[in-house]
């Protein structure tokens, strides 16, 4: 009993402290983006945000003045994150983006231009593979302006077992859908269990790429699908005749349980995929099949043909109050010494062609693909429903592979849906022209 | 207004006001919202936001993936409810048995998944469904069953999702029905023994009419919140594989946070408030009838 009375204040004072302490986190919260002494937010994903404190220590010696905090974001779970950031108006002072998500973020007005910053600094925007740059430039009603710079870059090639190649009689890569063809059914002939290609149908890139090679997807100034014209039409009829001849097989990812055992199998014999395979076909394929796989560019309709650009950019938020920081940190990460320690760390191929001089890149034959096909590489529609109708493009192919649709019907209704999906855009734009004219 | 009156608002008001700014205020501004075009351009310059009376209802109809959205929903609800709720009627059963032993414990051990974190214990099942490694196709490989992946085939996966859901749940309605069990009167057991009845007679004609109205309450209770799966796909499949595990509100929450269409999101939530209302209504009729019988 007699210890009840200390005690209930002892809770008191506790109490009381940590009210205390939570009035100072959350003031904390607040001050965080008008404090000029404070650290600089970095939003970044998944590895890159691991690796990229091993890269902070060269820029704290640069710039001791500056303290960075990375925060990471996991990519499955980025875009919300940075959507609801901007809806509570907290957002950090520059984050890595998905080159794709560029177009909604600048819809929104979020992001701060660059073209001033890259200037000022001398960085040579010629230096930088010109598809990927693109991805970065969007309208504006001032102009097209920059509103990122590319960090790392993605994009597809083929991947492919030259020794089955060879054995087919095919002694070089396929450079046009012709000879690709012609690669597959050899293979084919050669061995029934061998499929020409996996082109896995819950993935739209491939296909995409394909398309970009023929022309636009989209017309009317990105506010009506273009999927029944001929361009995606004579696309779609090459991808969907791969799988019709049964060069293909008509599975999804989750269906093939392990792509890399299923390669050094001989279940295929090219594949369509990005940079990171060929860290990972390094660890993962096994010693004895190492020499029998290589890279080339994407064949196109005749010739060597364009692919996706993809990766990432670092960008710089509009509400930052700490941009000129910022943009010290993003001409840091953008320095070629930087790119290629980042790419020895990660992987990640880097966006500039200096950068690709250092000979782990110059010398390594698996990532000569990717440098000749970043100068082929082609930006996508400009529009923040894109990824949206990304994927919807896939699962109407998926319908016309599995022939429950033919092509005709798959594409005509592919553009119904766009078209409906964009009449926003297209209110958008009538409205915007009316203002026009008023004026 | 008289004395008591005012004195029962003010005593009231309090509640009230938690109820309007909690629940009254929302609700409205959903309905309003689900009358909108809200989206990305709306966030961005409010100018753009546009009243679209009931087009999004109307759209939301002739949404293929709704329909298969709610397709999986009602084979979760329609499944996983009847398995869950007899899970949690055979524990209860064990538990309450005379010659349980140790019943502290394993009602503390059953109950124990409720109060784990559904992102923890995914990660503990995702190890279980593993189609190589896991535990569960070791166990069927032991009975000579190929293995399943769980996770990855479309016609696994929503089962999957209710062995894990159950599991998760169960324990819940297990200690309200234990309490019910112990409610019922010891002597209506010893009577029904006089005449004659086994163990089974005792459980169909003497537990079961007894339980009847927590069982119902617990059956309304299980439905909405299975109506309202989410947590499980999002953390374990992302909706996959082929969209098979898809829930009305992960359809919702995709349509919100991903593609940030905050009107047609509203409409599906208005959706899928209806249509829980209407089964639980439904429900709640069904329990009336035994109650009155049973009087």
């Amino acid at each position: 009993m007699r210890l009840r009375e200390p005690a209930s204040a002892a809770r008191r004072k506790a109490l009381r402290r940590l009210g205390a302490g939570t009035a100072v986190l959350t003031l904390g919260g607040c001050a965080r983006r008008d404090d000029p002494e404070g650290p600089l937010h970095f939003w970044a994903m998944g590895r890159e945000a691991e690796v990229v404190a091993e890269l902070l220590p060269a820029f704290r010696a640069r710039h001791p003045e500056i303290r960075v905090h990375v925060q990471q974001l996991p990519w499955t779970a980025a875009h919300e994150k940075l959507l609801t950031a901007y809806a509570g108006d907290s957002l950090p002072d520059l984050c890595q983006l998905g080159n794709t998500w560029l177009p909604e973020l600048t819809a929104l007005d979020a992001l701060e231009p660059l073209d001033q910053r890259v200037a000022a600094s001398g960085l040579a925007r010629d230096d930088y593979f010109a598809g990927i740059l693109d991805t970065n430039v969007m309208p504006t009603a001032t102009g097209n302006r920059l509103f990122g710079l590319p960090w790392y870059v993605d994009t597809r090639v083929l991947f492919y077992r030259s020794d089955l190649l060879r054995a087919s009689g095919q002694p070089r890569p396929p450079q046009s859908w012709a000879e690709w063809l012609a690669a597959m059914r050899a293979v084919r002939r050669r061995d029934a269990r061998s499929y020409g290609v996996l082109l896995p149908l819950n993935e739209p890139d491939p296909l995409f790429a394909l398309a970009l090679q023929q022309g636009a997807l989209l017309r009317d100034d990105d506010s009506r699908g273009a999927f029944a014209q001929p361009p995606f039409r004579r696309a779609l009829a090459f991808y969907a005749g791969i799988f019709a001849e049964g060069l293909a097989p008509a599975m999804t990812n989750a269906q093939i349980a392990n792509v890399w055992d299923e390669f050094a199998r001989g279940l295929f014999a090219f594949y369509v995929s990005g940079p990171w395979n060929i860290g990972e076909f390094r660890r993962r394929l096994p010693r004895e099949r190492q020499g029998d796989w290589a890279t080339a560019p994407l064949p196109g309709p005749d010739g060597p043909g364009v692919s996706t650009a993809g990766g990432s950019s670092l960008v710089i938020f509009r509400r930052s109050q700490r941009k000129a920081a910022a943009w010290r940190l993003i001409e840091f990460l953008s320095e070629p010494a930087t790119m290629q320690r980042f790419h020895a760390l990660t992987g990640n191929l880097p966006p500039r062609r200096s950068a690709w001089r250092s000979p782990e890149l110059a010398d390594d034959v698996a990532s000569q693909a990717f440098a000749e096909q970043l100068e082929r590489v082609r930006a996508a529609p400009k529009l923040p429903e894109w990824e949206r109708i990304f994927q919807e493009m896939q699962h109407a192919a998926e319908r016309v592979v599995q022939r429950t649709q033919g092509l005709d019907a798959a594409t005509t209704e592919l553009d119904t849906w766009v078209d409906a999906l964009l009449e926003k855009r297209r209110w958008l734009r009538a409205r915007t022209l009316a203002a026009a004219g008023r004026r | 207004m008289t004395r008591s009156g005012v004195v029962g608002w003010t005593l009231a008001a309090p509640a009230l006001v938690v109820i309007a700014v909690f629940f009254a205020v929302p609700v409205v501004a959903g309905l309003a919202l689900s009358l909108t075009d809200f989206d990305l351009y709306a966030l961005a310059d409010l100018s753009t936001l546009r009243f679209v009376g009931l087009d999004n209802y109307l759209r939301l109809l002739q949404t293929p993936l709704f329909w298969q959205a709610l397709g999986n929903t009602l084979y979760f609800v329609a499944v996983g409810v009847p398995l869950s709720i007899a899970l949690s009627l055979g524990a209860a059963l064990l538990l309450s048995a005379r010659v349980a032993k140790w019943q502290a414990f394993f009602r503390t051990a059953l109950f124990a998944p409720v109060v784990t974190t559904v992102v923890a214990v995914a990660v503990i099942w995702r190890y279980l469904l593993h189609t190589r490694y896991g535990l569960i196709n070791q166990a069927l490989a032991a009975l000579g069953v190929d293995p399943i992946d769980w996770l990855g085939d479309p016609h696994w996966s929503m089962p999957a999702i209710i062995l894990f859901a159950a599991w998760k749940n169960f324990g819940y309605n297990m200690v309200i029905l234990l309490a019910a069990l112990q409610a019922v009167p010891r002597e209506l057991y010893e009577s029904a023994r006089v005449d004659g009845a086994g163990a089974l007679r005792q459980f169909t004609d003497v537990t079961f009419p007894l339980l009847t109205p927590t069982l119902a309450m617990v059956a309304i209770m299980t439905v909405a919140g299975y109506f309202q799966l989410f947590a499980e796909p999002y953390v374990m499949t992302q909706g996959g594989p082929l969209r098979s595990t898809v829930s009305v509100l992960y359809f919702m929450y995709e349509e919100g946070f991903r593609w940030w269409n905050l009107g047609f999101a509203s409409t599906v939530a208005f959706v899928l408030f209806i249509l829980i209302f209407a089964v639980s209504a439904a429900l709640w009729r069904f329990d009336r009838d035994p109650t009155t019988r049973a009087c």
